[in-house]
């Protein structure tokens, strides 16, 4: 199975006044296809683990490679690319544009790739029905319960088919009952070819994933592989 | 889709230019209450330059025309007298006058002195009103051209009766805007019917103010002895320096230093330089109007940005370069300041158009004005766009992400 990113290396320390080493000496590859569930306590390092994941961050040391690339060989305009064409991000937040339909919201996960907008909202629609709102698609964000928000943001991210979806605590504004529905959305999006890393404090949702890694103090104290 | 997971960087992050201004305009659409008011900010201030250009353009225009048409009317008067009356001039002035060849029209006026208009013998006699009563001859309209507003000019039977025509500032303060077979005025000690009232005249302020006779009239019942003051003379246009060079002798072949010979379109031409002068003045004031509208853009666009750092976070997260974010602010300013540009020009121009209509000058707007107007609008919106814009771009997306 091939490499879909990996850190090798790779510490992040934030800059004065208050510097913090958020990530310190991680080193990870993650496969593709793979299915992987950080935890940690807050403050850990979960977030910068993900952003740099996602090249939304630059390491202060070490290296991040997508698919044997280096990230840090690649320019702002480059790395964009990569976020607009293989990586998808799901926010505890949801970041949903409240001046949008549903349907264009999930539509602007393929707006910078410079499609047209009509193909990008057939592709909207076909998103949506893979998260079960099909119903949905006129009606504003503020319309929807927490849940269906969070269906929005994921049919976001996942409607350009990333190789990468990334999800910070996707239920963590939640009520247990309705993250739990939004894991097993989550889990069962898993193909071979789609790596799906979430940050969680669920062990539900731990336990759900192929692969487990635990955060402390912004070190890597746990990494378990579960037998496929 | 496909996909190229070898090389990921092979695909470029890129935005259509549709998207780009649909998504600015979403954007402002969201905030519609400040997007309106602040490019109201950038109409009222382009509204003001657009009328006041476009006002002082269709004055200046119709004193341009009148300036064309009056540019060979000369006026020959014989100074005054001491007590502030004017001169008479010798009986054979007009006559001598129209033996010029290029002369092609001469009508005289004759001041009867001391004498007074009221509204009646009621008012006191000390308050004349400022206004003069003048002997005309019956050519005096159609050689100044001069239009009547109402009633008619003096004719054959106002030179055997008492009849009088008041000129527009006369008629106004005795308080006369309409005439009645009735309407009368107190003239010298007697009551004289009132048979019309003349429209301004430009070239020719004197008249304004004045109560006009006929010749006759004033001769028998003023005792003017038929002695005009001041001769209004229309010349050939390219003949009317030389006309004026030989005029003075002409009228006053005994006293030709005493004679003034004034060209009264020479008056035009200070109402149009005070009109311009007037311009300048609330240009300056559009133009600042126009700064604190562009001051305003910025500041709105400057607050957008903090407000909107999640959004900017999700957009970097979703693929957008800084550049991208850089354009999406700038097109909000930039559409927020054409729509200000183009209400704006709209409101000047309508602006100008009611008070051409009010004053009855014909509506002139230099396109260069419109043009102008909304090129300024934009440049506006671009400089207060840009700070905001490179601000919004320049912002980590992690920390922008991370504001709640
Ligand atoms: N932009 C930043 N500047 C300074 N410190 C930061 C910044 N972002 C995160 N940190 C710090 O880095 C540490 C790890 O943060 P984060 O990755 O968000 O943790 P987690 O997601 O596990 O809660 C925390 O101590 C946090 O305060
Ligand atoms: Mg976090």
């Amino acid at each position: 199975m091939s490499i879909a990113v990996e850190l090798h290396d790779v510490t992040k320390t934030y800059p004065a006044p208050n510097a913090v080493t958020a990530l310190e000496r991680a080193t990870l590859a993650l496969r593709t296809g793979e299915t992987v569930a950080i935890t940690g306590p807050s403050g850990s390092g979960k977030s910068t683990m993900l952003n740099l994941l996602g090249t939304l961050e630059r390491p202060t040391s070490g290296e991040v490679r997508l698919a044997g690339v280096r990230a840090s060989s690649l320019s702002d305009g480059e790395l964009s690319g990569l976020r607009a064409w293989h990586i998808g991000f799901v926010f505890q937040q949801f970041f949903l544009l409240d001046h949008l339909s549903v349907l264009d919201n999930v539509a602007h996960g393929l707006l910078y790739r410079g499609l047209g907008a009509r193909d990008r909202r057939s592709a909207a629609a076909a998103a949506l029905t893979r998260v079960g709102l099909a119903q949905r698609l006129t009606h504003r964000p503020q319309e929807l319960s927490g849940g269906e928000r969070q269906r929005v943001a994921i049919a976001r991210a996942l409607v350009g088919h990333p190789t990468l979806l990334l999800a910070d605590e996707p239920t963590g504004n939640l009520d247990s009952t309705t993250g739990a529905d939004i894991v097993a959305l989550l889990a069962g999006l898993g193909d071979d070819r789609t790596t799906i890393v979430v940050i969680t404090h669920d062990a539900g949702v731990a336990a759900a994933m192929d692969r487990h890694i635990h955060l402390r103090d912004g070190r890597i104290v746990g990494d378990d592989l579960k037998a496929a | 889709m496909t996909r190229n997971p070898t090389t990921p960087a092979g695909r470029r992050s890129r935005v259509r230019l549709a998207d780009a201004l649909g998504v600015g305009a979403a954007g402002l659409r969201a905030r519609r209450m400040r997007s309106t008011l602040s490019a109201f900010g950038i109409a009222i201030s382009i509204s003001a330059l657009v009328a006041v250009l476009g006002i002082a353009d269709s004055s200046k225009a119709d004193l341009l025309a009148q300036l064309g048409a009056e540019g060979n009317l000369l006026t020959v008067a014989a100074g005054q007298t001491f007590d502030g009356s004017p001169t008479p001039l010798p009986a054979t002035a007009e006559s001598m006058i129209r033996q010029i060849p290029p002369v092609l029209m001469a009508t005289a006026v004759g001041t009867v002195p001391g004498a007074t208009v009221r509204r009646s013998a009621a008012v006191p006699a000390l308050d004349t009103g400022g206004i003069s009563v003048l002997a005309a001859e019956p050519s005096l309209p159609s050689g100044l051209g001069i239009t009547m507003l109402h009633g008619h000019f003096l004719d054959a039977i106002g030179d055997r009766y008492p009849e009088t025509v008041l000129g527009f500032a006369a008629a106004r303060n005795l308080g006369i805007d309409v005439l009645t077979p009735s309407t009368q005025v107190y003239l010298d000690g007697m009551y004289v019917a009132v048979v019309g009232i003349m429209a301004p005249a430009a070239v020719a302020p004197e008249l304004d103010t004045a109560a006009l006779v006929s010749f006759p009239v004033a001769d028998t019942l003023l005792h003017l002895d038929g002695r005009a003051t001041r001769i209004y003379v229309r010349v050939d246009p390219d003949n009317v320096a030389a006309v004026a060079a030989v005029l003075p002798f002409t009228a006053s072949p005994a006293q030709p230093e005493a004679v003034e010979v004034r060209r009264p379109s020479d008056i035009l031409v200070a109402r149009i330089a005070a009109k311009t002068a007037f311009v300048g003045l609330f240009l300056a004031l559009g133009a600042i109007g126009l700064l604190v509208g562009g001051v305003g853009i910025a500041n709105i666009m400057v607050i957008s940005v903090l407000e909107r750092r999640g959004e900017i976070g999700l957009r970097r997260a979703l693929g957008a370069r800084a550049r991208h974010i850089a354009v999406q602010f700038f097109i909000e300013s930039a559409l927020l300041s054409t729509a200000g540009g183009l209400l704006g020009v709209g409101l000047g121009v309508l602006a100008t158009a009611i008070v051409a209509r009010v004053t009855g000058t014909p509506a002139t707007m230099p396109v260069e004005v419109p043009v102008g107007g909304f090129a300024a609008a934009m440049a506006v919106g671009a400089l207060a766009g840009l700070y905001p814009a490179i601000r919004a771009a320049r912002l980590a997306p992690a920390d922008a992400l991370r504001t709640p």
